[in-house]
Parts: C-alpha cells; sequence; structure tokens
C-alpha cells in the first residue's frame, strides 16, 4: 500500500469526517487515523492544522493542512489521480453539475438535519421532516441525471457525489431509526432509496461506516442534555 | 443582474480568458421564462450557458471556465494544495466574511460599530492569504482574486453609504492596497458596475432596511 503520508484528524460520528474516509477508503489510500474527543478539548494538533475553523475533518498530507471536506476529497483526488479510480467526473460539465449538487447538499441537507435535530418545538421538527422530503425529491430528480441510468451518482461507479452524499448516509440511518420513518422512502424517492442500499453494501463504504447504533445512542444523549439545558433555562426564566 | 458581485466575478473570468460572451441582464423582481428554466434548483444568477448547458453558483462557474478553456490565462493555481487553500479561503470569505458584512450595512451608532469590529477580525483572517504577494494569487491576479474582488468596488461603496470605515490602512493594509492593484488591472476595471448607480443603489436600500429595523 505505501507510505503516503496521510493523517486524518477526525471524529467518529462526524458526516463530514465521513466523507474524507469514504474517499480515502475508495480511492485505497492508507493514513493514520486521529481521533478527536467530541466533547473534550480540541487538541493542539488541531489548533495548529485548522487554526482558522478548528473543525475536523483536517487531512495532514506530509505536513500541510487540508480542511473542508469537499476540497479534502478533490485534494484526494487530485494529488492520488494515479492510485484508484477517480473521482470526480472529467468532463468539466459533468465536473460543475457534481459541485452543484455537492453545494447543494452542503447547503440544504445539513441544516434540515439540525433543524429535526435540534428543532426547539414538535413544529419545528415537524417542518424540518417536510422540507427534508422536498429536498429528497430533488436529490432524486439530480440521481436520476447524473447516474444517466447507472448505480451511482458517478455512472458505473462511485464518484465525488455520492462520497459527498455518503457523508450523510450514517445520519440517514439513525434518523431512520429515531423517527421510525424513511428520509429516503422507496415509494417517493425510489432512485435514491435504492442507491443508499446500494452504497451502503460496499466493502469501502462498510470499512469506514461507523456504528449506528452508537450514533443512535450519541442522539439520545445530546437531546436529552439539550432538553435538560432547555428545562433549566425556562426553569429561571 | 448589474448590480451583483456574484455576476461580476462569472465576467472577469470569461475576459481574463478572452471568451467572448453575450451578457443578459434579469430583473430579479420579475425572473426569465429562461432564468427559471435553466436554473430551477435556486433559480439565482449567475447562470452560465455555454452552448446550451447551464452552469450555477458562481464559484463553480469560475472553476467551469478555467478548465474549459484551460490553454487560456490560468486561473487556479497549478499545483492542488495551492489549490485547496484557494478554495478554502473562498469558501471563507462567502461563509464567513459576506455574513460579516451584511450587519454593518443595517446598523447604525454603537451596533455598527460592534459589527465593523467584527468584520474586520474575519478580513484580516483573510488577509493572512496576501501576506508577501501581489494579489492573492500571486504575481497575477487568480480564482481567488476573481471570488473577493468585489470587496474591492463595493466595501468602499457600502463604507460611504453606511457611514462606516472597515478597510483602512491602519487595520487592514495588505488588503487595501491589494484593492488598489485590483481595481487597476484593465480586464477588472472593464466589467465594474456604474459606481453612481450603485451608490444609489445601495443608498436606496440601505435607508430602506434601517428604517424597518
Amino acid at each position: 500500500m505505501g507510505d503516503h503520508e496521510l493523517k486524518l484528524l477526525g471524529m467518529w460520528a462526524s458526516p463530514f469526517v465521513l466523507r474524507a474516509r469514504l474517499a480515502l477508503s475508495f480511492k485505497g489510500l492508507s493514513y493514520e487515523y486521529i481521533e478527536e474527543e467530541i466533547f473534550g478539548n480540541k487538541s493542539a494538533l488541531l489548533d495548529k492544522s485548522n487554526p482558522v475553523h478548528k473543525k475536523v475533518p483536517v487531512l495532514i498530507h506530509k505536513d500541510k493542512s487540508i480542511c473542508e471536506s469537499q476540497i479534502i476529497v478533490e485534494y484526494i483526488d487530485e494529488v492520488f489521480s494515479g492510485t484508484g479510480p477517480s473521482l470526480l467526473p472529467v468532463d468539466p460539465y459533468d465536473r460543475a453539475v457534481a459541485r452543484f449538487w455537492a453545494a447543494y447538499i452542503d447547503d440544504k441537507l445539513f441544516s434540515l438535519f439540525m433543524m429535526m435535530i435540534k428543532g426547539k418545538t414538535t413544529e419545528d421538527k415537524a417542518k424540518g421532516r417536510r422540507h427534508s422530503f422536498a429536498v429528497a425529491e430533488t436529490l432524486e430528480g439530480a440521481l436520476k441525471g447524473c447516474s444517466k441510468g447507472k448505480s451511482f451518482f458517478g455512472g458505473d461507479n462511485v464518484g465525488f457525489l455520492d462520497i459527498v452524499l455518503g457523508g450523510f448516509v450514517a445520519w440517514v440511518h439513525t434518523r431512520d431509526i429515531l423517527s421510525r420513518s424513511k428520509q429516503f422512502d422507496a415509494g417517493k424517492t425510489p432512485l435514491l432509496a435504492a442507491w443508499l442500499e446500494r452504497f451502503c453494501a460496499l466493502d469501502a463504504t462498510k470499512a469506514v461506516m461507523p456504528d449506528v447504533e452508537k450514533l443512535v445512542e450519541l442522539s439520545k444523549m445530546r437531546q436529552a442534555r439539550d432538553d435538560a439545558a432547555a428545562a433549566a433555562v425556562s426553569q429561571s426564566n | 443582474m448589474w448590480a451583483s458581485p456574484m455576476a461580476i466575478r462569472v465576467e472577469w473570468a470569461l475576459r481574463l480568458k478572452g471568451v467572448e460572451y453575450e451578457y443578459v441582464d434579469e430583473d430579479l423582481g420579475n425572473k426569465s421564462e429562461a432564468l427559471l428554466r435553466y436554473n430551477p434548483v435556486t433559480k439565482k444568477i449567475p447562470v452560465l450557458v455555454d452552448d446550451g448547458k447551464p452552469i450555477a453558483e458562481s464559484t463553480i462557474i469560475v472553476e467551469y471556465i478555467d478548465e474549459t478553456w484551460k490553454d487560456g490565462y490560468p486561473l487556479m493555481p497549478a499545483d492542488p494544495y495551492e489549490r485547496a487553500q484557494a478554495r478554502f479561503w473562498a469558501r471563507f470569505a462567502e461563509d464567513k466574511c459576506n455574513a460579516a458584512l451584511y450587519p454593518i450595512f443595517v446598523t447604525t451608532g454603537e451596533a455598527q460599530r460592534k459589527v465593523v469590529h467584527e468584520a474586520q477580525q474575519c478580513l484580516k483572517t483573510l488577509e493572512t492569504a496576501l501576506k508577501g504577494k501581489k494579489f492573492f494569487g500571486g504575481d497575477n491576479v487568480g480564482y481567488l482574486d476573481i471570488i473577493v474582488g468585489w470587496f474591492a468596488h463595493w466595501l468602499p461603496l457600502i463604507e460611504e453609504v453606511s457611514g462606516a470605515s472597515v478597510v483602512t490602512d491602519e487595520e487592514l493594509p495588505l488588503m487595501k492596497a491589494w484593492f488598489d492593484r485590483f481595481l487597476a488591472v484593465d480586464v477588472i476595471k472593464a466589467a465594474l458596475p456604474d459606481r453612481d448607480r450603485l451608490l444609489a443603489l445601495n443608498k436606496a436600500r440601505r435607508e430602506q432596511l434601517v428604517s424597518s429595523a
């Protein structure tokens, strides 16, 4: 496998870290993984390598730091273009389309998950769920257009956009369990539901997928903590 | 749309490449059928239509232009790490600096002084990417200059309209010097919206926003 001199600073529950791990996994690249604590203090290495945001993931390649999950994926694809499959499409137009949907996913999907998880009222949460179905339907259209009838956004093989959405897959499973409904409903978004199953069945995905049961526990713990904090605030008012 | 900083980026990129294009102005209060057809997802400008194929999101359009006309003037850095850095700062400018600047436009007095200070901290972070260079792109204008370049024309204007002082020689010397250098580039100058017209538009907008605040 060879020493690519790669380190990844991550956190096991983060969808953005998962993206970086998926990219490395699909490219077949070896790296040293360093776990940052969720609720602990940020490590000195994180402070030094991402002084602007102090967030994970950070890819460290021969002492140079690369931050932001999508930027990391593109960097890996460019630097290790000879290793493993190509992640970005070759054609500039296809690349622009993939980047457009990647930006859409980060803009809409992430904030929706936040709304559903952190929504203060049941109404907020319900609003989050409604919007998430609208977003899922839009992504269904994107998948149809990008895949051109094949298995993945990238066509026959997993590509950039599969990995960008793929980062969220563990959270999707977690929300499915907690809400007892499907985020990517086979009735409403059949292509997306099929994609989810197919993507999760791949060895390269399974190799890095976090434990969904642990994510469910973490979600419940965060919810309890938020509820307790909210109760304390309302009691002191 | 004539007053959109995002649309300007695309024009700068096309002009640096020497690519001819037809400019179509949109009335954002009454979006054309073409815009809605070309960008049904976000319905925003700018949209570049190349041979009938639409590309949306200005930062994405600029990379598309660089990749499609790859033998022309280089916009993105050649080195992958430098490219990652350019994309990182572009994202920072879009996500953090833009958000930090807007409040200056809609506030007055003490509230404004506070947000000016916050915006300056944000711009100081961005400024580190300029250290030791003429432009963000090095010796020549590049991708990051194009993405951030609207500050050079719009910020002094916003300062004038809002009565604030943001990019000064004391606080942001590198950025101020870059503003002058950037606006002196012929290709950049050629695509700027008329200052007086922009000033009038923003004066009216500020009055509206401040009075309804």
